[in-house]
């Protein structure tokens, strides 16, 4: 991406070292000039930039890895779903009635073999937002997911989704067509199938309308991604009382992959580019792409008996809580 | 017989309604009906199962109470009684987690949001669920996860039928993602209920929001609701500022979802026990 479009989605946090690389940029550009040797400057400094960008990826605050989950840039489902397969088809609806862009799905190659691949669409601007409804999935999102998911179940392709959403649309259609069904219903029925699942945090996992197409074999998570029960906006006005507090939730909410990883929630963290997904999109693609291909080949070894079995225990042995008498 | 018919027999042979007596006034003995304003005996309104006498307003009720009016007489056996609450993320907000769930312990002499166990409906076998409202607002932690997969477990063990009264304002925010991942957790369970081809009915009180609804609340063979319970999956005040306009009256009412098709009946509950035996009897297996 060029540093000047770069620039228009700066976070707070990135500033200094996008500073700093404009300035190695300066530099070289008068040094070309004047024809003057800068290397040993130019190697200093951008030592100096590494050092930095080490130093503010590795202790991000999780209200500034939820800016970098949400960052405008970040890849999302349809640009990891290009730069990973060899072959791609979308298929559209929910043969209920709607077709919901912001949860799309469709047939997939992926080194060599056919899968189904779907998830949350964030857009790409504010036009293309608008349209994808921030990735706020509707009933007929949900229901789309399933048919597809059935769909892989039935010609035995692994499923792979994408988590990529602030949470589930809330609005009186989505009410109306039954929003906490629709994502009940999927839960219970990805228990049931026989081909492996493996859903990827991508970016933002919101409450329940992310979970709704999260119930896997394998869970991964983005380095820089979060998943979280409530926004930590929503839960400062709740708790706090104050929104403005929504840092304060951030951290106490647990929504970073490290906290998630800890907690025994995830399988894996996916390392990101040393300065976010956004900065170099191929580089975690490749990652995502590894990474998936691993997962596939393990769990294709196992029989589907072994597969549902390991899905149910890993989500069964969720949860902590204290047993037995009172000492 | 019609469906129709069947509830309208039923409303029929419903005992008629207690009248209220004049009663000589004491401190506590009298209660006011918060949507009427009939002041009714309390010991006429338990009777009653909490039901205003008057206008048939369903006030709340607690989960022992619950069991009493369902249960048969001494065949309630709890499971997982032992299950107690922690604060797996020293979550603090104005006030740490650890101290509210010791509040809202000595307060309501519960362990948590939900009581589960078996017993007989009208001598029929069930696993019986009742969330309570009273602690954290009926909120879905680990352990009313973990008590609630036990309960369809043990159902699923021993062929039993699983009801599952609720009453939730959704996930336990201060338990963060587990507390997310018990909506997974219990629909699993719940698969493996319905893979032995048995029956499962959640009855939805009021409220039943959010994580609930968007989990175990929905994936009834069949769905009862109480009358005018609030049940929906996003807050009434998220979805009015996200359009920033005023909803429908009966929007998210239980009456709102019927019409809609997302629950099979409104019951009354003084016919709860009765339509749950019968619903359950009817789906008993047939003997060979
Ligand atoms: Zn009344």
């Amino acid at each position: 991406m060029p540093k000047t479009e770069r620039r228009n989605f700066l976070l707070d946090f990135e500033k200094p070292l996008c500073e700093l690389e404009a300035r190695i940029q300066q530099i070289r550009e008068l040094a070309d000039e004047n024809q003057v040797d800068v290397s040993e400057e130019i190697a200093q400094l951008e030592a100096r930039a590494n050092v930095l960008r080490q130093e503010i990826f590795s202790s991000l605050t999780p209200a500034q890895r939820l800016q970098l989950a949400r960052h405008p840039r970040r890849p999302s489902t349809l640009d990891y779903i290009q730069a990973i397969t060899e072959e791609w088809i979308e298929l559209h609806g929910d043969r209920g009635g709607s077709d919901d862009p912001a949860l799309v799905g469709g047939i997939a190659r992926l080194n060599g073999k056919p899968v189904v691949m779907l998830g949350h669409q964030k857009g790409r601007d504010t036009k293309d937002n608008v349209a994808r409804n921030f990735g706020m999935a509707t009933p007929g999102g949900y229901r789309k997911a399933l048919r597809l998911m059935n769909h892989a179940n039935k010609f035995g392709m692994p499923i792979v989704t994408f988590i990529d959403t602030p949470g589930a649309w809330a609005g009186v259609d989505a009410e109306k067509l039954g929003q906490g069904e629709a994502i009940a219903y999927n839960l219970r029925q990805m228990f049931s199938y026989d081909v492996p699942i493996i859903t990827t945090v991508i970016g933002e996992g919101g409450s329940g309308g992310a979970l709704g197409i999260g119930v896997a074999d394998h869970l991964f998570m983005f380095e820089h991604s979060v998943y979280t029960v409530a926004s930590p906006e929503a839960c400062a006005a709740i708790l706090w009382k104050d929104a403005k507090k929504s840092g304060q939730a951030a951290s106490a909410l647990k929504i970073t992959s490290r906290d998630l990883k800890e907690l025994g929630l995830i399988d894996r963290i996916l390392t990101e580019p040393a300065s976010g997904a956004h900065s170099e999109p191929l580089e975690a693609a490749a990652t995502l792409k590894q990474n998936l291909r691993e997962s596939i080949e393990k769990l294709s070894a196992m029989t589907p008996e072994a597969r549902r079995k390991l899905r149910y225990s890993k989500f069964r042995q969720m949860g902590i809580f204290e047993q037995g008498e009172i000492s | 017989m019609s469906l129709f018919d069947w509830f309208a027999n039923l409303r029929k042979n419903e005992p008629p309604v207690q009248k209220r007596q004049e009663r000589e006034i004491a401190d506590g003995l009298w209660t006011k009906c918060s949507v009427c304003s009939a002041v009714a005996y309390t010991k006429d309104l338990k009777n009653n199962q909490f039901v205003c006498l008057e206008c048939g307003h369903h006030t709340r009720v607690n989960s022992d109470e619950r069991i009493e009016q369902l249960v048969d007489k001494e065949t309630w056996q709890p499971i997982g009684e032992d299950i107690r609450p922690t604060d797996p993320l020293a979550f603090s907000d104005r006030k740490s987690y650890s101290d509210r769930l010791k509040d809202y312990q000595a307060k309501t002499g519960l362990t948590d949001a939900v009581k589960t166990g078996t017993g007989l409906i009208e001598g029929l076998p069930i696993a019986l669920g009742v969330m309570d409202f009273r602690f954290m607002g009926g909120s879905m932690g680990s352990v009313v996860g973990e008590k609630l997969c036990r309960l369809i477990e043990t159902a699923t063990d021993q062929s039993f039928p699983v009801v599952i009264i609720c009453a939730s304002g959704g996930a336990r925010m201060q338990e963060g993602m587990l507390s997310l991942m018990q909506m997974a957790k219990i629909s699993g369970a719940l698969h493996r209920h319905q893979e032995h081809k048995l029956l499962y009915i959640p009855v939805l009180t009021h409220p039943t929001t959010g994580g609930v609804t968007a989990s175990f609340a929905m994936l009834g063979d069949i769905i009862l609701a109480e009358p005018k319970a609030t049940i929906g999956f996003a807050g009434r005040r998220v979805i009015e500022q996200t359009l920033r306009e005023k909803l429908p009256e009966d929007f998210q009412t239980s009456e709102y979802l019927l019409q809609h098709g997302f629950v099979d009946e409104i019951i009354p509950r003084t016919q709860l026990k009765k339509i749950l035996a019968q619903l359950i009897s009817l789906h008993q297996p047939i003997s060979k």
